[in-house]
């Protein structure tokens, strides 16, 4: 039996928001009878675009990442409902029933992706239901799919055994693994969103002129091993990326031709840009 | 034969009217809407034929009914079977209306009725859209942000999406290039502000009856103190008409010529008929108005300074790009994004087609570069190297990379040589021959803030590498840098840097991928700029090619007195202004100059304002609040889709409907005139017929049949519509297009688009420059410069008077060559507005307000539309939607300011609400907010009252970038910026506002 999955590429969103523009003008206002109610016209991220800035100016990287209703095959909401209000379906998709899910609260409680959304006005838990009422209708996938100029957001329809090897194959990843709730939703590139870096600019004094060095090895080490190795660039940056968030100390050791080898502790937090690293 | 041949067809049409009445019970409803008889007969009256309409049924017969209150009359019967026999001939039509063989005459409402109901026998049997099932028809749209399919069901639209092709639409074009093919996808994309449509046309704040305001009374106090305080209450059309049109008839008999003023925005719907340019154009004409003389605010820099170095005046300043996407990623190995955002600003009109291109990018090796004090969308996409001037720096900046090629050979010498005249005395400059300063990158840091290591390592980096400057949205300008006060310094340099490294080589050019796709440039399909049914060849371009196209009534306004829009306050507050002209026509154009009040002429009393408000577009907005406080403006109307900004300062407002709920035409990204094949912005060519989708919200109407009904009351109903319908003028636009040799009006008009095919390989456009870099005559497909301007021969050399690129400008010598603002080699002189200067000590933060991402001009922006929760765009905090502004952890934390805060941005121009948005995005020193916010809303008195609305333009610099020029600085000003306090008293103390201070 063929699922849907949706695969979502961290590193080409823009966040040009189309996707959460494209689910408003779906569900905004358009009742779809067994699928969903009318979304609120504000307040509900169906689909939520969350943006993580990384590092300080002018070393900075900025990601942004779609969170969304994961579909999740062991989904806690499934649990919370009663009188049936939320079903699996064969292709995979989860649906709250806009009737039968009248007042249940926990059902939006229950949700660790913080994505079933609470309507106040008509008391019931809501999701972007991955337009399901479209699939039935013909359409070929979701609206965020069709409106996404990026190639950020795609979805794809096959059988679990093959979404699991090409997981592998392109690297997915969940958003909160911890959860284990089994999401039809895939991340590519989280590290953009999840991780941390440690980035410099590498310069250097030759009679009264400074200048970007080239070409000088920087090594990265943690607890006595080394976990990177990189070379500046031109503008004598490096960069180390996918290290842990509070990820503890880090050394950074650098040599270059004809300079004093230098090297300096980062107690990692977040992500820090090193804009003036001065070898003599 | 004549005589027979037009009795019969006179008969015909009857016929006609008695088939379509028991066809279409819509057409038989339209038969009795009004009572009269009308006749069409030969002036000798031997073929005649009335027509009579009315509750009691419709008749007619042979005879001339002298009574009859329409009559339509043709000098012979020859004349008249000739004019009406299909197929109609449209230049013989308007030929027989020029030499006055045909006359209509009657009261105006019937008479036009009569001629449009006639035109509507062809139209009512029109099918439109596909059907879907379910009673839902999927229709055709356009937005600025690109075209769409419309759902709609029971006069209400479900859904609105991209258009996705089908099978029979022709294929996409493919790049090869580095061993790679790259095909773009075969559906259109929307800009943010398109995929938004639906909650416009929804608003809240649609005005959906004429109303009035209440303290206003014609014929006794008018209360202009009032405006933007007083509530309004709703009126009919007919009242609200009659206001407008005895209004206009007062300001010309008791003022004279120009004492009507016509403010409009840009863009605030689209479609090639009902456009500002279009039906409004006409209109205005045909009334005879002061008009509003537009700086060209989205390339300033360019057009008056690039311009002298390069010519390209026609195309505002910025240069040929043709076939640059298949140049860049087959032969640059560097891009430089320079105050370049394309992904945030979707190429003003292009939606997210470059968006594809630049991320083939990351398959490709090519280097990125971003300088930008913000790290802007596109950095944010491409990644790449980020260097961050201070704003209104990078002149500066540029002349350092420039004086590092001199010193290390790393320019085109045998380029420079060639194809550019005057490098020496520039060079002299650059290495601080003249005046003792070296521009080396020390001395840049201390201007720019970006180390001079870093500057140093960028221009060696581009010295020995193939690259593509992007210089602005569109890779050859548009928005960015431009519009601050050192914009003209930057666009200048921006040439001279390029021409260093030999424009035109291959790998070598201007563009970002925004601009020069492999579409069919050949294919014609008229332009917004080209002027639609304006009939105006002298404020749109519809004499290069649509009007030979399109016979239309020629329209021109009598009034030649203008007010340059930078000025437009100090027009009316203190009955002066001075500013010179945006016309591309030559080099030299610009410098004329433009004094209000012209002699002879009105001073403006009434003010006709049309589209979107110019509060968050202009700058020092508060002098525009202002200016509709006083009581030298008579009269105000405005025309308006929403309730907001400047409509809730007028005394009569008539509703608009948006371009959803009226029939249209228009292909997207056309822009035509100063933008000529706009479209290679594109990945696909797609032309829409653009459906009424459903039926004008509440009393609203289109645009063009409020001009119409306006007109009526003018006697002008003939001569505005020239008989017809908006939906026929769409037709009649068709029928001017190259559309007809590839689908027919019927099945353009069911399937509502259509996809232009793509040329093959080896007939795509030239690459744009190359023919200049080969010393061949130009070869690329633009009607620019025109003839005369060639110092040589034709297509030989530049617009310049060298014919090469001019690092000194010959242009600029001959006009003042001690300008100071401008002299003839471009020098650095520190912005007026920036961070050295007295200002500075009271508000020390730049703060720069460039195109916005999400919303277009005003469109999109507040009437509680879905924009509003996307947090880069407004904020809500405590219930309230707050503009975004962008400020660095650093000048947070010194100022106790944290995400998501309320803070007043301020300066001695007046102060603005925003949410704060804390990020290391924007450098420190600096902050980013849009500009074009839709919202004014002070806290207390208008214009002396803190604006929670957002208008961040009411803080920037009201300065013309030059004396001797009409251009906009205010991308970057000088601000500070705390949290606000509930307790702050909300007013504001502005800065005494003259003529003199916008002047200088």
């Amino acid at each position: 039996m063929k699922k849907w999955n949706a695969i979502i590429d961290v590193e080409k969103c823009n966040g040009c928001h189309l996707c959460t523009l494209a689910v408003k003008d779906e569900y905004v206002g358009n009742d779809w009878p067994g699928y969903s109610a009318e979304m609120p016209k504000h307040g509900h991220d169906w689909i939520n675009i969350k943006q993580k800035v990384r590092g300080q100016a002018p070393l900075v990287d900025a990601a942004y990442i779609p969170v969304t209703c994961q579909h999740c095959d062991d989904a806690p909401c499934l649990k919370a409902a009663k009188n049936g209000a939320v079903t699996k379906r064969d292709d995979g998709i989860i649906i709250i029933d806009p009737e039968k899910s009248r007042g249940q609260k926990q059902i939006a409680e229950s949700c660790p992706h913080n994505s079933i959304f609470w309507n106040e006005e008509k008391e019931i838990p809501q999701i972007w239901t991955f337009d399901a009422h479209l699939l039935d209708d013909g359409w070929t996938g979701p609206r965020a799919q069709q409106v996404c100029a990026t190639g950020c957001f795609k979805t794809v329809k096959l059988e679990d055994s093959e979404m699991k090897k090409l997981a592998v194959e392109e690297g997915l990843e969940h958003l909160n693994p911890e959860h284990d709730t089994k999401p039809r939703v895939w991340y590519k590139n989280l590290f953009r969103y999840r991780d941390c870096f440690i980035a410099g600019s590498v310069a250097a004094e030759s009679d009264g002129i400074v200048d970007c060095v080239e070409g000088a090895t920087v090594s990265l080490k943690h607890n006595g091993d080394q976990v990177g190795a990189a070379e500046t660039d031109i503008y004598g940056d490096f960069k180390f990326d996918q290290l842990p968030e509070n990820g503890g100390d880090y050394i950074v050791e650098i040599t270059a031709e004809g300079r004093e080898p230098h090297s300096f502790k980062v107690t990692l937090g977040e992500s820090q840009s090193f804009s003036d690293i001065m070898l003599t | 034969m004549a005589h027979l041949k037009l009795n019969l067809i006179l008969f015909g049409l009857n016929i006609l009217f008695r088939y379509c009445a028991w066809k279409y019970p819509e057409f038989k409803r339209l038969l009795t809407e009004k009572a009269f008889t009308a006749v069409i007969r030969t002036k000798d009256g031997s073929v005649a034929r009335w027509y009579r309409f009315g509750a009691s049924g419709y008749s007619s017969g042979a005879g001339r009914q002298d009574n009859a209150e329409v009559v339509m009359t043709f000098k012979t019967a020859a004349i008249g079977a000739k004019l009406l026999m299909p197929p109609i001939d449209q230049l013989e039509q308007i030929n027989a209306l020029k030499d006055f063989v045909i006359t209509l005459e009657g009261p105006e409402e019937e008479a036009t009725w009569f001629t449009q109901t006639i035109v509507r026998t062809q139209s009512i049997g029109w099918k439109y859209g596909v059907d879907q099932g379910n009673g839902v028809r999927r229709y055709t749209q356009m937005t600025n942000g690109g075209p769409i399919f419309a759902y709609v069901k029971d006069d209400k639209i479900i859904r609105i999406t991209p258009i996705e092709f089908d099978e029979t639409d022709p294929k996409p074009w493919t790049i090869r290039a580095r061993g790679q093919e790259f095909t773009p996808p075969r559906k259109t994309t929307l800009a943010p502000h398109g995929m938004n449509w639906k909650s416009m046309v929804y608003s809240p704040d649609r005005l959906l009856y004429p109303m009035k305001r209440v303290d206003f009374d014609p014929n006794g106090e008018r209360n202009p103190q009032n405006r933007g305080k007083s509530a309004y209450e709703r009126i009919s059309w007919d009242e609200a008409l009659d206001f407008v049109a005895s209004e206009i008839k007062r300001a010309k008999t008791v003022h004279g010529p120009g004492a009507i003023v016509n403010s409009h925005g840009s863009h605030h719907t689209w479609g090639n008929i009902g456009y500002y340019l279009s039906a409004n154009f006409r209109f205005v004409n045909a009334v005879g108005m002061t008009r509003v003389h537009h700086n060209p605010d989205s390339w300033e820099g360019w057009y008056w300074g690039a311009v002298h170095h390069w010519g390209q005046s026609l195309r505002v300043g910025q240069c040929e790009t043709y076939s640059g996407v298949q140049d860049c990623l087959e032969n640059a190995e560097m891009i430089v994004f320079w105050s370049a955002n394309p992904e945030g600003t979707s190429g003003a009109y292009g939606a997210m087609e470059g968006t594809v291109r630049r991320n083939w990018l990351k398959d490709t090796d090519i280097k990125i570069v971003h300088i930008d004090p913000y790290f802007n969308d596109t950095a944010q996409m491409l990644g790449g190297k980020w260097i961050a001037p201070r704003p209104t720096t990078s002149p500066a900046l540029a002349m350092a990379i420039a004086n590092v090629w001199i010193n290390e050979n790393l320019y085109d010498k045998d380029y420079v040589e060639t194809k550019t005249k005057g490098f020496d005395v520039w060079k002299s400059y650059i290495m601080g021959d003249d005046d003792g300063i070296p521009k080396t990158p020390e001395w840049a840091e201390t201007e720019c803030g970006v180390p001079a290591k870093d500057i140093r390592a960028l221009a060696r980096d581009w010295g020995t590498k193939r690259t593509y400057l992007g210089a602005g949205g569109w890779g050859n300008g548009h928005g960015g840098a431009c519009r601050n006060a050192t914009g003209i310094q930057w666009a200048r340099v921006m040439v001279c840097l390029i021409a260093m490294q030999g424009l035109g080589k291959p790998g070598v050019s201007m563009g970002n991928l925004q601009w020069g796709t492999p579409v069919d440039s050949n294919f014609y399909f008229p332009g917004y700029a080209e002027g639609g049914m304006s009939g105006d060849l002298h404020h749109t371009a519809m004499a290069v090619e649509l009007y030979q196209r399109m016979p239309q009534l020629p329209s021109m306004n009598t009034v030649e007195q203008s007010i340059p829009r930078l000025q437009l306050p100090e027009a009316i507050l203190e009955g002066k202004a001075e500013g010179y002209v945006w016309d591309g026509k030559s080099m030299q154009a610009q410098f004329n100059k433009i004094s209000y009040p012209k002699p002879g002429y009105s001073e403006a009393k009434m003010l006709y304002k049309y589209g979107g408000s110019i509060f968050g577009t202009m700058s020092d907005t508060n002098r525009h609040v202002e200016m509709y406080r006083s009581d030298k403006l008579e009269f105000v109307v405005n025309q308006s889709i929403w309730n907001e900004g400047e409509a809730k300062f007028a005394d009569v407002i008539l509703p608009a409907c948006t371009n959803f709920e009226r029939p249209d035409i228009s292909e997207w990204a056309a822009l035509g005139g100063y933008a000529h094949h706009g479209q290679t912005q594109l990945n696909h060519r797609v032309v829409v017929f653009q459906h009424q989708l459903i039926k004008p919200m509440g009393e609203s109407k289109s645009d063009y049949n409020i001009f119409l009904e306006l007109s009526k009351r003018l006697g002008l109903g003939a001569y505005f519509s020239e008989g017809i319908s908006e939906l026929d003028w769409a037709k009649r636009e068709f029928e001017a297009s190259d559309l007809p040799t590839i689908i027919s009006w019927r099945e353009f008009i069911r399937k509502g688009y259509c996809v232009i095919p793509n040329p093959p390989e080896e007939l795509r456009d030239p690459v744009a420059w190359r023919w200049f870099y080969e010393g061949r005559k130009k070869d690329v497909p633009e009607p620019m410069p025109l003839p005369s301007d060639y110092s040589e021969e034709y297509l030989k050399g530049l617009q310049t008077q060298s014919g090469k690129i001019e690092f000194e400008c010959e242009s600029l010598k001959k006009f003042d060559a001690n300008d100071e603002d401008r002299p003839p080699i471009v020098k650095y002189r520190p912005s007026w507005e920036g961070p050295k200067t007295a200002r500075a000590e009271n508000f020390p933060l730049q703060m720069i307000t460039p195109h916005p991402r999400f919303s277009f001009h005003t469109q999109g922006d507040g009437k509680d539309t879905f924009l509003n929760d996307i947090e880069e765009h407004r904020v809500l905090i405590d219930g309230y939607y707050y503009w975004v502004i962008r400020i660095n952890p650093e000048d947070a934390r010194a100022r106790g300011i944290k995400m998501h805060d309320i803070v007043k941005v301020f300066n001695d121009r007046g102060a603005v609400l925003c949410g704060a948005v804390v990020t290391s995005r924007i450098i420190p020193g600096t902050m980013h907010g849009y500009e074009s916010c839709a919202i004014y809303d002070p806290v207390g008195e208008p214009g002396k009252s803190v604006d929670r609305g957002g208008c961040l333009n009411q803080l920037t610099p009201p300065k013309s970038q030059l004396k001797k020029g009409h251009s906009m600085a205010s991308s970057s000003s000088m601000v500070e910026v705390e949290l606000w306090n509930e307790a702050d008293s909300g007013t504001i103390i502005r800065e005494q506002v003259s003529y003199s201070m916008a002047a200088e």
